[in-house]
């Protein structure tokens, strides 16, 4: 079964006259990982907001588990959650107080949710004894973990990662990065993630997509991407693949429509 | 199942409210404390007056409290998570958006009330209150139906955050303003310009105050004053639902057009 099925996404933005997304079409099958990388501004939170139901593309259309993201909003949000790249909270809230508020939400009982919160919390060696402290108290990678934590109770299927290790130091990043590596080995969970870092993409995508211009360069294992570009690492990948031959290219495509 | 989750979020939203007046306790206070002070100083304005003048004055004092409550907590519901961002996350989870208006409602009321009842309390201290002919019972009947109307107008006045943050809320206050001048909550509507008296029939306010004031001054029955009651009824029956519908609207016009944020 299919996670994510897009096709022939397009999405402009007239305030800004850009293009965000052009011609997206991919699928994820159930239980992958898949990774999008691309420079700033080439459009990936812009594709997880419409899987995320935030967003209606222009043409094209969506599907989480085979339910339509615009028709059928209600049956893909029961199945997914989303982490953004800015931990949004009630910042004058407690993690916990912020966290019951979600729990009501989707209807997952307090106790069961504060329990479940703290261990998903304590496997990423957030200190327990913050939880209940006014979220602006807490650094930025406390924060950024409370928002996985809000996004992992609630037990989806579909779990939308959009930058979920951005600005986060080194043991932090690593904490995140294993716990969704353990999450993808004990569950079947589809995952999507955006990122920058080129390392995290190729441990934890099984496939990654290069994206730019709003548009899908290639979409492939991480080491075929290496070959066909003929580099050795992935960081060459992008910059190979989003340098200025391709940003012409782009152009070119932009001065024909 | 489905009914039972809705109604765990209504409470959710209570409680998240509720978490957020404790966490910003000091500006209640202080918010409280100026609501307390403008309705004496407006209350002794009528001291010279006479009693009667007094209660005039104070009901549109309070009742403006009140109404004004209801308008603000609901109009600015979305504006307050669009400031914190967390509006996207709220749209996200699956409950009917009905629910989440309906908590906001919900925790408005309650909150005005309160409110009321703490500056009603206030008033009666310093002022004394003269509530002889008055009709108690009219009078709440007409509150609970004025408050239908402007929970419809604060609906109504929601959608505006959802396109804009800013503009939204600046346009907000300027209803209310406009609400605030034409009503007769502290003078009658006849003493305005003439070119201002017709829009005060279009604010429920000023059939609310107008009735109000009947029951508690003159101590009218409902049976005197149900072309009013029903006035108002009919402005929240109609309006409360227009305003669910405008708000499904802006939602899809904003998920459309990128309006509901764009950082990240
Ligand atoms: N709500 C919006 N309104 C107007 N323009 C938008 C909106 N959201 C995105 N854009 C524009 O669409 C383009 C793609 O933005 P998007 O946020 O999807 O990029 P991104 O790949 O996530 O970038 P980053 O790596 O910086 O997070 C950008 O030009 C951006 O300015
Ligand atoms: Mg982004």
């Amino acid at each position: 079964m299919n996670a994510i099925h897009c096709r022939n996404i397009n999405k402009h933005f007239k305030q800004k006259k850009v293009i965000a997304l052009r011609e997206i079409d991919f699928t994820v099958p159930k239980g992958e990982t898949f990774g999008i990388i691309g420079p700033n501004g080439s459009g990936k939170s812009t594709l997880v907001r419409i899987l995320s139901t935030l967003l209606i593309p222009d043409t094209g259309s969506a599907t989480v588990f085979t339910h339509d993201v615009v028709r059928s909003p209600m049956a893909v949000r029961r199945m997914i959650n989303r982490v953004s790249v800015d931990a949004a909270f009630f910042k004058k809230l407690s993690a916990w107080e912020n966290l019951r508020y979600a729990a009501r939400l989707y209807g997952v009982p307090k106790k069961q949710a504060r329990e479940k919160t703290l261990a998903i919390l304590d496997s990423m060696g957030f200190p327990k004894k913050r939880f209940d402290e006014p979220l602006e108290e807490l650094s930025r990678g406390m924060q950024q973990k409370v928002a996985i934590a809000r996004s992992l109770f609630t037990s989806p299927i579909l779990l939308l990662l959009d930058e979920p290790t951005t600005g986060l130091d080194p043991r932090s990043k690593k904490e995140v990065q294993d716990f969704i590596f353990g999450l993808k080995r004990q569950t079947d969970i589809t995952v999507l993630l955006t990122t920058h870092d080129m390392a995290e993409a190729e441990t934890l995508c099984d496939r990654i997509a290069i994206i730019n211009g709003g548009g899908f360069i290639a979409v492939d294992k991480a080491e075929r991407l290496k070959d066909r570009f003929g580099v050795n690492d992935l960081e060459a990948v992008f910059m190979r693949s989003t340098g200025k031959e391709w940003e012409e290219s782009e152009q070119d495509a932009e001065g024909r429509d | 199942m489905r009914v039972k989750t809705e109604i765990v979020s209504t409470l959710g939203f209570l409680e998240r409210n509720l978490s957020l007046v404790r966490r910003y306790l000091g500006w209640e206070i202080v918010f409280m404390t100026y609501n307390i002070v403008n309705a004496l100083t407006i209350g002794f304005i009528g001291v010279t007056q006479g009693k009667q003048f007094v209660m005039y004055l104070t009901i549109g004092a309070l009742v403006w409290g009140f109404l004004s409550v209801l308008f603000h907590e609901i109009s600015e519901s979305v504006a307050w998570e669009r400031w914190e961002g967390t509006i996207e996350y709220t749209f996200m989870a699956p409950i009917h958006r009905f629910t989440q208006l309906f908590g906001s409602c919900l925790f408005a009321i309650v909150y005005g009330l309160i409110r009321t009842v703490l500056i009603l309390f206030f008033v009666a201290l310093f002022l004394g209150l003269s509530l002889k002919q008055a009709n108690l019972g009219a009078a709440l009947v007409v509150l609970v139906v004025s408050g239908l109307s402007f929970i419809g107008l604060g609906l109504v006045a929601a959608i505006l955050p959802l396109m804009s943050t800013e503009k939204g809320a600046q346009a907000t206050h300027i209803m209310e303003a406009v609400i605030l001048l034409v009503s007769g909550v502290y003078y009658d509507v006849s003493v305005l310009p003439k070119w201002l008296q017709p829009l005060s029939a279009f604010s429920p306010a000023t059939y609310s105050l107008r009735a109000l004031r009947g029951a508690l001054l003159e101590g009218k029955s409902l049976t005197e004053l149900w072309p009013t009651v029903l006035l108002l009824l009919a402005i929240g029956v109609l309006l409360i639902p227009l305003g669910l519908i405008a708000f499904n609207q802006a939602e899809i016009y904003a998920k459309r057009t990128g309006k509901l944020k764009r950082n990240g």
